[in-house]
């Protein structure tokens, strides 16, 4: 078959192992009651109209347990889902958004090369995150990373720290966070990335971040007393 | 074309001869006492006085009328900062205690579903610590960002059925010091605001009767562990939530239906920050367009931060080759901030947005050009260092 040639050359033990770690995250079983092909799933998700792409394939492999096809989807295919969980509008309870969801995890986890390339321009979004607690910050509006928003970028760019001012919250006068996260707040959340894990993951896909992310966070937690794990 | 109204009526004709159904989803809430009976966690209780509201398949969820603690948007806050602030000004309007915090991140899920680098874990032990820090200073959470309250919702099922996900995040937050505390209800703003709409009619200080709405439902609100959202038989026959219409509808402006309204908008949570002529694409050619064809609001209301940021942010590339774009967009906080005489640019801060909403001000009666040069002045007086920042008394002057 034409589909399933792709990715011939991986050899099926290695989808096998890829798609057990899948189907061994504990929300797998209740994302997935089997597919009628109603193709409802389709007729709602944003991401088939404009890629090809569809949630009723992800979840017909996934229940049919169709190895390739699991591998090709893996690394063609999940990184186009919007994650609006559209799908969820599946008469049989699946949730292909879902079962999505965990495939990401697995690619990260296992460092997949095309979830380094589907992430590439990314790393400034999760250095952000995990540093900062905020996930978007004012400072982000500039108009060379959102040209296509309009000149008003460009304004909101000029004015950014006097229009903060200008913002009667007090906790909302930040530019390089969405809001004043205090220090101890942010030394309880390194200390989250630490312990599940989350920091591992990121060294699969960019050491580079992982490093710069690990310096910035071993500050805070040694001021704080703690020894990261 | 929009959806014909008849089928509506029909089902709800059939639905009320049929007679109350049950729910084909569990009442997660009652697991989540069962486990603090057993000193699993403990439930943070909705303060009184609180307010009942209908749920999809009929159930009550309680919503706290004051002493909220104010779960904020990453995207609300850095990149639409007046949607934030109206809600903080018509909570002050009506006198309601609240509480900002400092000791509050991100629900980090935005990143986790753009980008996957995170697992269940650290997602779960993330909400259970911000839930703990608002169990702290005794205020309840209130959750403005649709993917947070969705994503939360999700956690939520997930800690109730699974114990070894407990006993993970409970280790966690030992070694953080925080409470492991549920709450009873996971709040989001829009089912406050839907709460209150009456009160906010009540002091509404604009005719909105000319005004056409269109309304995107958040897909993170109602696609998301869907039993929990509100649903209200009179609105559009309780076959689509009925937040955000109904507020839109108690301050007398007119909603209008288009056939696209359960489509995502676009945002993609990857996609808007690196892959946006997807994000373009859908939200001009699925939601805009189709608004505009169906429906010519003047205005599109929405409640959660991704989709005032895609629909929004979107129009501008098309105008390029697209005449029919053009609708304004902010959230049903906001409009009902100004419907209520609030400053649109001192607490609505409408010049952070990118699509032209100076006709609809016009429209609605709001001297935008006056209201500018307010503006104008506070911020020289900023420049000069008169004063720090704008206050609450300076937003109200």
């Amino acid at each position: 078959m034409v589909l399933q040639a792709r990715y011939a050359d991986v050899p099926i033990e290695e989808k096998q192992r890829l798609f057990d770690q899948v189907k061994a995250d504990e929300r797998f079983e209740s994302y997935l009651y089997g597919c009628y092909e109603c193709g409802i799933c389709v007729a709602a998700c944003p991401s088939a109209r404009f890629y090809d792409f569809s949630p009723r394939k992800i979840a017909q492999a996934a229940s049919r347990e169709d190895l390739p096809m699991f591998y090709e989807q893996l690394n063609d295919d999940i990184w186009n889902c919007s994650q609006c969980f559209s799908c969820t509008r599946c008469p049989r309870g699946n949730n292909p958004g879902g079962l999505i969801t965990i495939m990401r995890e697995v690619s990260i986890n296992n460092g997949l090369t095309s979830a380094k390339n589907a992430l590439e321009g990314y790393g400034r979004v999760v250095y952000k995150i995990m540093s900062t607690g905020t996930q978007v910050s004012p400072d982000m509006l500039q108009p060379n990373a959102f040209p296509d928003w309009g000149p008003h970028v460009q304004e909101i760019s000029d004015n950014l720290a006097l229009w903060r001012r200008a913002l009667p919250p007090d906790t909302m006068h930040t530019t390089s966070t969405a809001w004043e996260v205090d220090d101890k707040t942010l030394t309880e959340l390194y200390l989250i990335w630490h312990m599940t894990g989350v920091l591992d993951m990121i060294k699969q896909v960019d050491t580079g971040l992982h490093m710069i992310l690990n310096d910035v966070m071993e500050e805070l937690l040694e001021e704080a007393g703690f020894t990261p794990e | 074309m929009p959806i014909p109204l008849n089928v509506l009526d029909t089902r709800r004709e059939a639905r009320e001869e049929r007679g109350p159904a049950v729910p084909p989803t569990e009442d997660v809430r009652e697991k989540v006492f069962e486990l603090e009976a057993k000193g699993e966690w403990l439930v943070q209780r909705v303060p009184d006085p609180w307010i009942g509201v209908t749920t999809k398949y009929g159930r009550i969820k309680k919503i706290p009328i004051a002493r909220t603690w104010h779960h904020k948007s990453c995207g609300q806050c850095g990149h639409i900062p007046g949607y934030s602030t109206a809600i903080f000004w018509l909570i002050r309007k009506l006198g309601l205690d609240y509480n900002d915090p400092k000791d509050q991140t991100s629900c980090t899920a935005w990143n986790y579903y753009a980008s996957a680098t995170s697992n269940q874990g650290a997602q779960a032990a993330v909400a259970m610590r911000n839930f703990g820090a608002a169990y702290e200073s005794g205020y309840f959470p209130m959750i403005h960002c649709g993917t947070s309250y969705g994503h939360y919702k999700e956690v939520r099922e997930e800690l109730v059925h699974s114990a070894p996900l407990r006993d993970e995040v409970r280790r966690i937050c030992d070694k953080l010091g925080k409470p492991f505390v549920m709450p009873e209800e996971i709040v989001h703003y829009s089912e406050w605001i839907y709460a209150m709409r009456d009160e906010f009619a009540k002091r509404r200080v604009l005719d909105l009767s000319s005004i056409d709405v269109t309304v995107h439902p958040a897909c993170h609100y109602h696609k998301l562990v869907v039993e929990d959202a509100i649903y209200d038989p009179d609105v559009y026959g309780g076959q689509r939530t009925a937040v955000v219409s109904s507020v839109v509808t108690a301050l007398g402006a007119n909603v209008k239906d288009y056939s696209t309204w359960f489509d995502c908008c676009g945002f993609g949570f990857r996609h808007i920050l690196v892959q946006r002529d997807f994000t373009r694409s859908f939200a001009t050619l699925r939601k805009i367009d189709v608004m505009r064809e169906e429906a010519n609001p003047d205005v599109v209301l929405t409640h959660d931060t991704g989709c005032v940021t895609t629909l929004d942010q979107s129009q501008f590339a098309a105008r390029a080759h697209k005449p029919n774009v053009g609708i304004p967009v902010m959230s049903e906080a906001q409009f009902a901030a100004l419907a209520m005489g609030a400053h649109p640019y001192r607490v609505c801060q409408l010049h952070w947005h990118s699509t032209e909403y100076r006709p609809l001000l016009e429209k609605m009666g709001i001297d935008w050009r006056e209201r500018w040069r307010e503006f104008e002045d506070d911020l020289e007086r900023l420049k000069k260092d008169d004063k720090a920042y704008l206050t609450w008394e300076d937003a109200d002057a």
